[in-house]
């Protein structure tokens, strides 16, 4: 299994993050981590997903993604074409006497503190995954009283968008407006007249006794009128 | 143009625009509103149903038999929950349906108030596509959308979950819209040039290339395609039991129909194949066995129009994206231009001559039974040469589906209608009403079993009432055979809860009659005809035939679940010989 990183353009309406956590989870994949936020257009969100999941596997979730009709674009990033931020607030136990250790490791991680109280420092930090679990394996043995991190956010690196041409509105006729569309046609040429006349000649014989008086089969919903 | 009405009108009035001309269900409280404008619609025929599930399974007969997208309707709550059977099986069959439910209104949503559930929620995952509309001004569009969504690409089942103060609203401004936005929605019809040619080069190159048609060759009325693409080269074809009808079965290429009780020469056909040539296909487990011993030798040309069917079960070598018959003329083309350039034609004769003699020596048959009793397959076979191959079928799920799969006439497309991926027992009835509103020219025998026909056949009354003369048989062999079936053969003839003891209880041609329609019974094989024949000549109300058939009558051919598709049986403990050699 290798990590993967998914960005998902959607369509900015309610509903939408459950349909793509819930098709992950019924395909049976964990999600590693999910950021969801507004894009440049307000009609578009964007997700980052990151997910652990073979190759196969992974084209079969991403087509699966693809047929939910509020998913407009899905897009691979490469790690090593890719910025990837993740942002962690972490309560670290600091007392007098270890507050310079955690103010130091905070310094090297180019972290910030971001509250001080007598006993404890929360602190600040963001940079790739990679970055903030090195940051957390020094400040573990400092006592990690409270800890809170961010899902992944990722962008390609390089002048191009991948936003640049999803929002172009494809008009689609509605269903009435289409010419000839194969779901709509009349029925098969195949309606033979002798099978009608057949039918009919039956409908006469033998139905004397039935005691439910029936409406004429085959009425058209046109010709009669509803009767509710 | 425009003009003020309320929420409810619109939606009727949407319906109308979206070309509905049926609409089966019941109202209740949240779908109130909209069943009063539908008082006045003279396009618009509803057909009161007494269960939703038969709403939902008579909208995928109607859509199945016509081409066209049924629609169902039910309230809130329980009405909404009782649509959920019939729009997974849709979402399983590719059905084009379109489901509206009323719901709570908007401020209660989230309350637990009374008949509410969480529809939309519910259906994600069993639906193309679901809406929940809250605002009165986005019916219309909404509309549009789902019908859109529910009968393009791959069809499917598509929901939409409307509050009922939105239909209570007034002063909507009603407008058709003329063009759709959904940017996410793009399906691929046109398969790509490059990925046909590559298919074209795989066929000329084969040996021994089977056509594995599924129903995507049906929902794309891609027959006629199909049999000119078969007979172009002489390719054998066998067909699912969704696709039963694609090719006649009378055709000398086809070789019946593969999978789990499949023909032997149709198994056979994919077992020995160097190239599945698969189209409308998804590898269904029950066609393909144990997935790892599944056409061992075979690569695998894909089409589908859902690009995730693709590769999901089997490695495609070829993957080609489209509409089947967007798929296949252009697959003709390619083969002719291909066949051109290389100066000469293949030749399948040998490969097509060894699957003649195992279909010639192992043709899907069976034993009367010993005792006197009524063969179920005889009653099917019966049912069939008299009704034709113009008479549309529906049947439920067991052993009287899989009987009527082999020995049902099929001949033309669309003129067989059963739930194949889901299974669900009880499609029969209400899918053969939806049929016949559709094709009411069309002769309809719902083949149920005495199980299945136990679990939705309380719309025979609406049948009765509504002027829908379908003709039911009912294949009552007193007990869940299927199961009973697998318990004979893997539990040792345990037969835990299997046994329903309908040849007594209910005396189903007094219940057909209860419920206004015409009951007739027949448990000897001299009677047959002339009980099929008396069933024929009702056509003004609905006709039920107990059959009471010998009990344990078994499925044959068959792969046990699990194994491989090379352990077919043509009868208990019996392999077919294969050339010689153990198939």
């Amino acid at each position: 299994m290798s990590k993967h990183t998914l960005s998902i353009l959607v369509e900015n309406k309610h509903g939408v993050l459950a349909r793509v956590a819930a098709l992950i989870s019924r395909r049976g994949f964990n999600i590693d981590s999910l950021a969801v936020g507004p894009t440049e257009h307000p009609e578009v969100s964007r997700m980052t997903i990151a997910v652990s999941v073979d190759e196969q596997p992974l084209e079969q979730i991403t087509k699966q993604l693809n047929k939910l009709v509020n998913v407009i674009k899905i897009v691979e990033l490469e790690p090593s074409q890719t910025v990837q931020r993740e942002l962690l607030l972490v309560k670290v136990k600091a007392d007098t006497l270890t507050r310079g250790q955690v103010l130091e490791t905070v310094q090297l991680f180019r972290a910030k503190v971001v509250d001080v109280a007598p006993d404890a420092i929360t602190i600040e930090a963001t940079g790739n995954p990679e970055k903030l679990e090195a940051m957390l394996r020094v400040l573990e043995p400092f006592g990690v009283r409270e800890l809170v991190q961010s899902g992944m956010v990722a962008i390609g690196r390089g002048g191009r968008s991948i936003s640049d041409r999803t929002l172009r509105p494809v008009p689609v006729p509605p269903p009435h407006v289409q010419t000839g569309p194969p779901n709509v046609q009349a029925r098969p040429a195949n309606t033979s007249a002798s099978t009608s006349a057949q039918a009919s000649t039956q409908a006469s014989a033998g139905s004397s006794h039935h005691p439910v008086p029936a409406p004429p089969p085959g009425r058209t919903a046109a010709a009669v009128p509803n009767q509710h | 143009m425009s003009e003020l009405l309320t929420g409810a009108q619109a939606l009727i009035r949407a319906l109308e625009h979206a070309g509905v001309d049926t609409v089966f269900g019941i109202p209740g409280g949240a779908i109130l509103p909209a069943y009063d404008p539908m008082l006045d619609s003279t396009q618009i025929r509803h057909i009161l149903v007494r269960h939703e599930q038969g709403a939902g399974h008579a909208a995928q007969g109607y859509a199945a038999a016509s081409g066209k997208t049924g629609v169902c309707m039910a309230t809130s709550g329980p009405g909404a929950t009782n649509l959920v059977t019939p729009i997974a099986d849709a979402y399983m069959d590719s059905v084009p349906m379109v489901a509206i439910t009323g719901q709570v209104a908007g401020a209660a949503i989230g309350t637990d108030a009374f008949q509410e559930a969480d529809i939309r929620g519910i259906t994600m995952p069993i639906t193309k596509h679901n809406f929940l509309v809250t605002d009165p001004n986005d019916i219309a569009s909404t509309i549009a959308e789902a019908f859109h969504i529910a009968s393009t690409g791959r069809p499917g089942p598509v929901l939409v979950d409307v509050t009922k103060d939105a239909m209570q609203t007034t002063g909507v401004d009603f407008q058709w819209p003329t063009e759709l936005s959904l940017p996410g929605y793009r399906p691929v019809t046109r398969p790509h040039p490059k990925q046909v040619r590559e298919a074209a080069r795989l066929i000329v190159a084969a040996e021994k290339p089977v056509l594995y048609v599924g129903g995507g060759v049906i929902r794309a009325r891609a027959s006629a395609e199909l049999k000119e693409l078969a007979e172009l080269l002489g390719i054998p074809v066998v067909t699912t039991l969704m696709a039963r009808g694609a090719l006649p079965d009378t055709h000398e290429l086809h070789f019946g129909m593969p999978g789990m009780h499949g023909s032997v020469s149709a198994v056979g056909a994919l077992q020995r194949s160097d190239l599945l040539i698969t189209l409308g296909a998804r590898f269904d487990d029950r066609v393909t066995g144990r997935l790892d011993s599944f056409a061992p030798e075979a690569k695998v040309i894909h089409a589908d129009i859902d690009p995730a069917e693709i590769g999901k079960n089997r490695a495609a070598d070829v993957p080609i994206v489209g509409d089947c018959k967007e798929v296949i003329t252009d697959l003709i083309a390619a083969l002719k231009t291909e066949i051109a350039s290389a100066g000469r034609t293949p030749s399948y004769d040998a490969w097509r001559g060894l699957l003649e003699s195992v279909r010639a020596k192992y043709p899907v048959a069976y034993d009367e039974p010993e005792d006197g009793t009524l063969s179920p397959q005889y009653v099917i076979e019966r049912i069939g040469k008299i009704a034709g191959p113009d008479a549309v079928y529906t049947a439920g799920v067991g052993q009287h589906q899989m009987w009527s799969a082999h020995y049902l006439p099929f001949e033309k497309p669309g003129h067989w209608l059963n739930s194949g991926g889901l299974g669900t027992m009880g499609y029969a009835v209400p899918a053969a009403m939806g049929a016949k509103v559709a094709r009411p020219d069309k002769t309809v025998w719902a083949i149920d079993g005495d199980g299945c026909f136990q679990m939705t056949n309380q719309e025979l009354v609406t049948c009765a009432l509504e002027g829908i003369p379908i003709k039911v048989a009912v294949i009552n062999n007193q007990s869940l055979g299927m199961v009973r079936q697998w318990q004979t053969l893997f539990y040792d003839k345990r037969y835990s809860n299997t046994d329903l003891h309908s040849a007594r209880i209910p005396d189903f041609a007094k219940l057909a009659e209860a419920m206004g329609g015409v009951g007739l019974r027949c448990s000897d094989k001299d009677s047959v005809d002339a009980t099929i024949d008396k069933a024929m000549s009702v056509t003004d109300q609905p006709v039920v035939v107990d059959f009471v058939v010998h009990r344990d009558a078994m499925v044959w051919p068959m792969v046990a679940a699990g194994t491989s598709n090379d352990d077919i049986q043509i009868a208990r403990d019996m392999a077919p010989k294969w050339d010689g050699e153990e198939l």
